[in-house]
């Protein structure tokens, strides 16, 4: 079952471009990075589906209910952590945990007092006081507190720190292994490498690819670096050259015979043949270049 | 509930505040009537007779030498304007707040139908209105046992109805008009409440814009009308009571769509 479907979605706020015909699918129990830079989208999609902004066009599922029509059933289900999280200043961490547990009718304290100690945050605290950081981790115990099926997640780890961001992942595939789905935004690959099962990229409002993770990652592309030579060989399929004094490096798309016939005429110091990481496979993505 | 609550004790200091200041001043024009009134005499013919200025304040049309028509002028405004700026900034932080704020995206991703949120704040507006007005009446009530004068109880009543009715219209327009903005513009509310001020003086002034007496709270508040009349102008609180539901019907119709701002 797809807990997050959506069909052509399309957002215009007046004449600016927020999505375009976004179609998307999210399975139950997947662990789902969406990717792009920023102004992509990335939020433009989160907030539609939630039902804080309606769609100019195209459609959004969440448990197979329609985002817009369905807002209440479909929220009581969902954890949602903005990507600015703002609380009504003058009160104490505790309070807002209290009101957001009493606007989903839930008590949540059993799980409020060990979310909060594991992330080591004070609910004594008044909120405007707090570091983003903090502001930070009052946000994911709002959304995780009430244990939802579903985590939406607007760049979660932004103004954290490295230990708490392992923190936050490891509760994060907690609840993934006990079947609850996450879609988180980031613009950061390395941790969506790291922990999401599928991935989506999305680049001036247009989802360009979706994938398991592994998958996009394997193109085929090796990186190539050679030393020791003045121009590089004639070859078909090499893009992304960059030279820095005698080193050559190329990203080669092509057959690997045909590579490696052309280095043996060479008089290479040093070769190194590797996998491209998902860094440069993203950068391609983002910056928008033609294969 | 959660919501209603939730905005009462957001409201609290601010209440308090308004409350304490309104009823003070009250109690003060209150208190000093014995003495007025020992010099009243002839202020009451002086104050008849300023032409143009008279007219704008109702002065020519009651005693002002009366116990009744000291509060209607004197006392009434105090409650009038105070009631009608406190009920602006109610009605205009309601919605826009959450949004300039930035708790929008929190409240919003709750399981609660915007129409309830609607409601509740709505209530608990006219809650914060209701509980300024109690308190300023009981006052009322309290100082004028104190200084020991006659009242004609069913004008006072009158009085401090109209001015309850008049202090939930200006909450009910500026509130419809917060839903439509996303920055709470507090200047815009107070700008409104003191435009329908002055829109009732100069309707007094002149007669070819008695119509603007339809258009502004302040009319059907006229304390000089009600003292005369006993009674409030029932086309002008027609007149008021429909644009307080147009407010209330834009706002449930404008924050059910909206999209809200990051």
């Amino acid at each position: 079952m797809n807990v997050i479907e959506t069909h052509k979605l399309t957002k215009y706020y007046g004449k600016s471009r927020g999505i375009i015909d976004v179609t998307l699918a999210v399975e139950e129990g997947d662990f789902f990075g969406f990717i792009g830079p920023n102004g992509a989208g990335k939020s433009t999609t989160i907030r539609t589906l939630l039902g804080l902004i309606s769609p100019t066009g195209g459609k959004a599922e969440i448990f197979g209910l329609d985002a817009q029509r369905n807002k209440v059933a479909i929220l009581s289900d969902v954890g949602y952590l903005p990507g600015e999280a703002a609380f009504y200043s003058g009160m104490r961490v505790k309070d807002i945990l209290n009101l957001s547990a009493k606007l989903h009718k839930k008590d949540c304290q059993r799980e409020a007092d060990i979310l909060c100690q594991r992330m080591q945050l004070d609910t004594q605290k008044k909120v405007e006081t707090l570091s983003l950081g903090n502001r930070k981790k009052v946000g994911i115990v709002c959304a995780l507190q009430h244990r939802p099926n579903l985590y939406v997640l607007d760049e979660p780890t932004s103004g954290l720190d490295p230990l708490m961001q392992r923190e936050f992942y490891m509760i994060l595939q907690e609840r993934n292994e006990e079947g609850a789905t996450i879609f988180l935004s980031s613009h950061v690959l390395s941790e969506v490498q790291r922990y999401c099962k599928h991935a989506g990229v999305i680049r001036e409002g247009k989802l360009l690819v979706t994938d398991r993770v592994e998958s996009l990652g394997h193109t085929g592309t090796k990186r190539v670096s050679l030393r020791g030579i003045t121009e590089l060989p004639r070859l078909d399929g090499v893009k992304d050259v960059k030279q820095t004094g005698d080193t050559w490096s190329f990203l080669f798309g092509g057959k690997s015979a045909e590579l490696l016939g052309a280095l043996s005429k060479l008089p290479i110091e040093d070769v190194n043949i590797f996998e491209p990481d998902l860094e440069e496979v993203f950068m391609h993505y983002y910056t928008g270049e033609e294969n | 509930m959660t919501i209603f609550f939730h905005e009462l004790r957001r409201g609290r200091t601010a209440l308090i505040i308004w409350t304490a200041v309104i009823a003070f001043m009250l109690a003060v024009c209150l208190l000093i009537y014995p003495q007025m009134s020992t010099q009243m005499g002839d202020i009451s013919a002086m104050f008849a007779d300023m032409g143009g200025f008279s007219q704008a304040f109702g002065l020519d049309k009651i005693n002002f030498g009366e116990f009744i028509g000291y509060f209607g002028v004197e006392c009434a405004n105090i409650l009038g304007i105070g009631g009608a700026f406190f009920a602006a900034i109610l009605g205009m932080s309601a919605l826009a707040k959450e949004e300039k704020d930035k708790t929008a995206e929190f409240l919003l991703t709750h399981p609660i139908s915007r129409k309830s949120i609607v409601a509740q704040k709505l209530l608990a507006m006219a809650a914060q209105v209701l509980i300024l007005n109690l308190v300023c009446a009981a006052v009322t009530v309290l100082c004028v046992l104190a200084i020991g004068v006659s009242v004609p109880v069913g004008t006072l009543t009158l009085l401090l109805v109209a001015y309850l009715l008049m202090q939930f219209q200006v909450a009910a327009v500026t509130f419809g008009i917060s839903a439509f903005i996303s920055r709470g513009s507090l200047g815009v509310g107070i700008g409104l409440a003191a435009m329908f001020y002055f829109m009732n003086i100069i309707a007094n002034l002149t007669s070819s814009v008695a119509f603007l007496k339809y258009l502004t709270p302040f009319g059907y508040t006229e304390s000089s009308d009600i003292i005369l009349h006993v009674s409030i102008d029932s086309a002008y609180l027609a007149a008021g009571m429909a644009m307080a539901t147009i407010g209330i019907v834009l706002a449930f119709a404008k924050y059910t769509k909206k999209d809200i701002a990051s």
